[in-house]
């Protein structure tokens, strides 16, 4: 029964996956629209990771962008320094950009995490201006970082079955983890912090590891942006683009595994579909359109469009015998 | 350590108070909450801990469960120094505590509070966990199981897929008291178990608490503010004003204390 349940769903990720490139082969998915989608689960990939800093351990970060740029320009200068086309280079940026923030995570996270709720936020919008000026200037210490002119030639090297496994990937991993003893002691902590440590679970190690894994999933989608586009640029991974990934998963609803996948996607969709949708004319109120969505969305459903529930295959199940 | 030496430590042992505090005090900025506090507990003692609002009786609770470090003094258990370490640690070596204001993990079910209590025990580690092993489902299946059967000694069993917040008061508390004795600990610290319950309530928790400490030899520690409580079940009370010990002995005996009364109702003056 058990194995049957895993081959269904190995069953169903590969039907979709080839549904999709067929789709992408026929052009029916344009490269435009294939680059769009693949852009909406590389976000998705970033969102899953704040959503377990945040969303699961309850720990209020608006430095995300930060560690999405450190995976992107490390994994870019790997490729720019090894100028191979080999697909293994996207592996080893990947593990490398998820190496770096994590380490970076880590470090910084060992003085910020006793901070609490909106002051830990104040200090992790702080480091995320920090590296956003540091990508400004790592001309002067790196020329081929480019600083403020950005990044140019990166090996294209990201391809839709890249990002499509990558993020399935991501959400099995998370999955397992939140659905585990050290989930629910990571859970604890934005439950009741006083309490956890009442009932001996260590909250500054649990809130470190949660942190750490929240911010390699950052690295790893950064690492896939910057050979998605071959371009980056230091104003892709300022605070507004860390405020853009914590407005996806509150929109999604925090904790909700379903709710982050569901509303990366629509929002990267939405925010180029009114490109498509609206006249010339108003194109540019395409700005006003989408907060407009997020106070009514937020208003019709406060506890995100989820309100932590999952779906079916990803609702945790009592493991018995 | 030869055997005799062991044998004569475990004597030593059994002749030592469980929890030994001496001349704890615990200033707030220009405040003191508690002020030179002594007090032993021996192995299986069932002690009130009373005293007007205010009074540091809370402040005592946080000191001995590491959520204070103390201004000075020190707080031995088993022996061990315990001061200045981290709350969880201290829990794992066996002091668990209730709070005033129930302090569960509100969305998470009446299991999942049980089960995160069992976390210290888990031995698997990340890579397990990430791909769900086999060595993960099955310390998964016997954490549950066992979080069951624990549940089940305090008539929660029918309740553990319910989400804990919206349990009933009465059963709040129960769960509660269910979750601190997981680990199974040699203290616990009752911080007001019978606040907000009614008569009836309050009756079945005093049955509680006497049941539990014999099934789980424990020693408990109870901050109390209704006198019923106080007076039938504890076999000494300590009474506190002002941060400091003003009062203790056997309940009887407080009770008729002129500074406890003082303490309680204010000074009285006889005209004439």
């Amino acid at each position: 029964m058990k194995y049957f349940q895993a081959l269904k769903l190995i069953g169903l990720i590969l039907v979709v996956y080839l549904v999709l490139q067929f789709l992408i082969i026929l052009e029916i998915i344009n490269p435009y629209w294939q680059q769009i989608l693949c852009c909406a689960l590389i976000i998705a990939v970033s969102a899953l990771g704040l959503n377990l800093i945040y969303g699961f351990t309850g720990q209020f970060s608006l430095g995300h962008a930060a560690f999405y740029g450190l995976g992107a320009y490390l994994s870019a200068y790997i490729s720019k320094t090894i100028q191979s086309g080999s697909p293994l280079v996207l592996l080893l940026g990947m593990t490398s950009g998820a190496i770096l923030s994590g380490l970076v995570a880590f470090l910084i996270g060992l003085p910020i995490l006793r901070l609490r709720s909106d002051y830990l936020g104040i200090a992790t919008l702080g480091f995320g201006i920090i590296v956003k000026i540091f990508f400004d200037n790592a001309d002067a210490l790196i020329p081929s970082l480019g600083g403020s002119r950005g990044m140019i030639g990166i090996p294209k090297l990201t391809t839709f079955a890249w990002v499509y496994f990558i993020f399935i990937i991501a959400v099995i991993l998370l999955r397992n983890l939140v659905d585990s003893s050290i989930g629910r002691a990571l859970v604890s902590i934005r439950e009741d912090e006083v309490a956890a440590e009442a009932v001996g679970i260590n909250t500054t190690k649990y809130k470190t590891i949660g942190f750490i894994i929240g911010c390699s999933y950052a690295g790893v989608a950064g690492a896939l942006y910057a050979h998605l586009y071959s371009f980056l640029h230091p104003a892709n991974f300022d605070f507004l683009k860390s405020i853009d990934v914590m407005l996806i998963i509150v929109l999604g609803g925090l904790g909700s595994i379903s709710g982050t996948i569901i509303t990366a996607i629509a929002w990267t969709f939405l925010l180029e579909g009114l490109r498509v949708v609206l006249p010339e004319a108003i194109l540019d109120w395409r700005l006003v359109i989408y907060p407009l969505l997020l106070i009514i969305v937020m208003l019709i459903r406060p506890k995100g469009i989820f309100g932590g529930k999952e779906f079916k295959l990803l609702r945790p199940k009592l493991i018995t015998k | 350590m030869t055997q005799l030496q062991k044998g004569v430590q475990k004597v030593q042992n059994c002749s030592r108070p469980l929890l030994a505090i001496r001349k704890l005090t615990k200033y707030f900025g220009g405040l003191k909450a508690v002020a030179n506090f002594d007090l032993d507990l021996n192995q299986g003692e069932l002690v009130g801990l009373i005293g007007p609002n205010g009074a540091g009786k809370t402040t005592v609770f946080n000191l001995i469960t590491g959520m204070y470090i103390p201004t000075t003094g020190s707080i031995k258990f088993q022996g061990e120094e315990i001061t200045g370490l981290k709350p969880h640690k201290i829990a794992r070596l066996g002091i668990t505590r209730t709070f005033q204001n129930i302090r569960l993990f509100p969305e998470l079910t009446v299991l999942d509070n049980v089960r995160i209590a069992y976390h210290h025990h888990t031995q698997c580690g990340l890579f397990h966990t990430l791909f769900r092993t086999r060595t993960f489902r099955h310390e998964e299946q016997e954490l549950t199981q066992k979080a069951k059967e624990f549940l089940a000694i305090f008539g929660l069993e029918t309740r553990w897929n319910e989400i804990s917040k919206n349990l009933p008061y009465g059963e709040q508390r129960r769960l509660e008291i269910a979750r601190a004795l997981v680990s199974e600990p040699k203290l616990l610290l009752l911080d007001e178990p019978a606040a907000g319950m009614n008569p009836f309530e309050v009756n079945q928790l005093m049955q509680l608490i006497a049941w539990i400490r014999d099934r789980f030899r424990l020693t408990i520690l109870l901050i109390e503010h209704q006198m019923r409580v106080v007076m039938g079940i504890c076999e000494r009370v300590v009474v506190m004003d002002f941060g400091e010990i003003i009062a203790q002995g056997k309940p009887e005996e407080v009770q008729n204390d002129p500074k406890v009364i003082e303490a309680y109702l204010g000074k009285v003056t006889v005209a004439g």
